[in-house]
């Protein structure tokens, strides 16, 4: 399965939702791994004469399928990274009434949107829908290093090396949980790290 | 009354202490012997002569030294103070907010001269002595909140209003409660209140922000939080907490009455005029127990506190560790006698301490 249920939490934690198809002549899809399987959900001919899908498939192999859909444009980009300038252009370029669609793990699809809102999109405008992994993108709040899929609680920072247990506040505007050092309160007593949902 | 101005210092050696006068008119922040969350919020419309709640933007003697502190926390990580682009008018009118009221309320340390939008500002116990062009950035050292909440004492939160919420947008935040400007910028209401415990399910939040998003010019709100430091520390934040999180197992029961302080914060609430957005001033007081406790009612009344809280809000206020000492310091304070109602000191009403 590539869905998975959230259990319920705090007020900052974002909600995803499921993509529905909605009217419109121009649709940005920004997806990584399964979320392609998202797109493939909702796509109709229809809609895909008027949309630009930018994928990365991160291991998965879902972009022959994508492409099969005839989308108007798609973009195959080996990372998120390196698809933004991409993204950036998309949203330069957009129309009124542009729909945006994300798909795919918590980390792209966080940061996909600070793209879309930064462009002035506001983000209760924009579909999301979880898919694949539930690795989470961790800022660390000490040295403001971002982490990339975290598995585990607590992890390690990929940047100043403390160990950091995983919170559920989020921010929007950074795409990314908040780490905090664990032990704080009693240096060298870090517990056995678990997985985050465990 | 002329202040003193302490030299002193929130780190380090921590040099900070209370005078008689800063003792005495600490805003308890209980106003009877339990504590639960609730809407507390009044009119910000002055309060007995000396108090905390007579002035709008109350100045005391720690400003200097706390400004200092302020500073240095800035140089460390300029990230303490963010505007995003669309909060800058809100900072001329958060400006244009203290240095009036300052210059009413304190004349002999702050004045203002306004001929047109030529403005000066001399700000004495700063040594500061500026002219610049009201809503012209460019004539400022540095963005218009971070030029005054540079000189004035608090954290400030400039809140922006749209879609019937209140969102982070702006903010001054080096003597935080253990929370990050940097993560929470940017974020509405229930968004940065999320780590609360409690609170929301009793509908604290939905209340609190209607009452907020309410507040009209010239009728500015208040209330009390607090929640415990171990030393004088002002600045307890996040971004720190990897230095200053072990300092809470510093205590012992010899040193508690002089580390343990009560922190208080007095949040204020002010609509400013041209941007329609509300700042959120958040002053920190600091006092030791031992200092507190030479109240006779707040020495009986904190031991009853900390005693009864739940232990949910002593754990998200970070001293559950450390509570079974401070009840055992505490209890030496607590003859058992009733307490006034309310939060004020009661100095010649209340009797002293039966000794047991």
């Amino acid at each position: 399965m590539t869905k998975f249920d959230f259990p319920p939490s705090i007020k900052s934690r974002p909600v995803w939702g499921t993509l529905q198809a909605r009217p419109g002549r121009h649709h940005l899809f920004v997806a990584d791994a399964e979320g392609a399987q998202a797109i493939l959900d909702v796509a109709t001919p229809d809609l895909m004469a008027g949309s630009h899908i930018i994928y990365v498939p991160r291991g998965a192999d879902h972009a022959d399928a994508l492409r099969a859909l005839e989308p108007a444009q798609f973009h195959e980009g080996p990372s998120y990274a390196a698809s933004v300038p991409r993204l950036r252009r998309a949203l330069q370029d957009a129309k009124m009434g542009l729909q945006v669609y994300l798909a795919g793990t918590e980390g792209v699809m966080g940061q996909a949107m600070a793209e879309a809102v930064a462009a002035g999109i506001p983000h209760t405008a924009i579909q999301t829908e979880h898919r694949g992994s539930t690795a989470r993108r961790m800022q660390c709040v000490h040295c403001k290093g971002i982490t990339e899929d975290v598995e585990t609680d607590p992890f390690v920072c990929a940047h100043c090396g403390l160990n950091l247990f995983v919170r559920d506040h989020y921010s929007r505007r950074l795409a990314a949980y908040q780490g905090v050092r664990v032990d704080a309160e009693d240096h060298g007593n870090v517990p056995e790290p678990r997985g985050i949902y465990e | 009354m002329t202040i003193q101005f302490r030299d002193e210092t929130f780190r380090d050696d921590y040099t900070f202490r209370n005078s008689r006068w800063a003792i005495e008119r600490f805003p308890f922040p209980f106003h009877e012997d339990s504590f639960m969350y609730s809407v507390n919020m009044e009119q910000h419309r002055g309060g007995p002569a000396g108090s905390v709640y007579e002035k709008r933007f109350d100045v005391d003697e720690h400003y200097v030294s706390e400004m200092r502190d302020r500073a240095l926390v800035l140089a460390e990580d300029p990230l303490r103070c963010q505007s995003l682009p669309h909060m800058t008018l809100a900072g001329w009118d958060l400006l244009e907010l203290i240095m009036v009221a300052k210059s009413e309320d304190y004349p002999d340390l702050f004045q203002l001269h306004r001929d047109g939008d030529r403005w000066r500002w001399v700000n004495r116990p700063l040594g500061i002595d500026d002219t610049f062009t009201f809503l012209d950035d460019t004539t400022l050292p540095h963005g218009p909140m971070e030029y005054i909440t540079r000189q004035t004492q608090g954290d400030f939160c400039v809140l922006d209003q749209r879609d019937d919420n209140l969102w982070m947008d702006a903010g001054m935040v080096t003597t935080q409660a253990d929370w990050s400007l940097d993560f929470d910028l940017g974020m509405n209401f229930f968004e940065w209140h999320a780590p609360v415990p409690k609170a929301h399910e009793m509908g604290i939040f939905q209340r609190a922000l209607k009452f907020l998003l309410n507040i009209q010019q010239g009728a500015p709100a208040r209330r009390l939080n607090w929640t415990m430091t171990v030393n004088p520390l002002l600045d307890t934040s996040p971004e720190n907490y990897h230095r200053w999180g072990i300092q809470k197992t510093t205590l012992t029961p010899e040193n508690i009455g002089r580390k343990q302080h009560l922190r208080v914060e007095l949040q204020t609430f002010f609509r400013l005029p041209r941007s329609n957005a509300l700042v959120f001033p958040i002053r920190c007081y600091l006092c030791s127990f031992e200092d507190l406790t030479t109240v006779s009612k707040w020495g009986r009344r904190l031991h009853r506190v900390v005693r009864d809280l739940p232990v949910e809000l002593a754990t998200y206020k970070g001293f559950v560790d450390n509570r079974p000492m401070m009840l055992d310091y505490l209890s030496q304070f607590d003859d058992g006698l009733p307490t006034s109602p309310g939060i004020w000191p009661d100095l010649e009403t209340e009797p002293p301490l039966r000794m047991g």
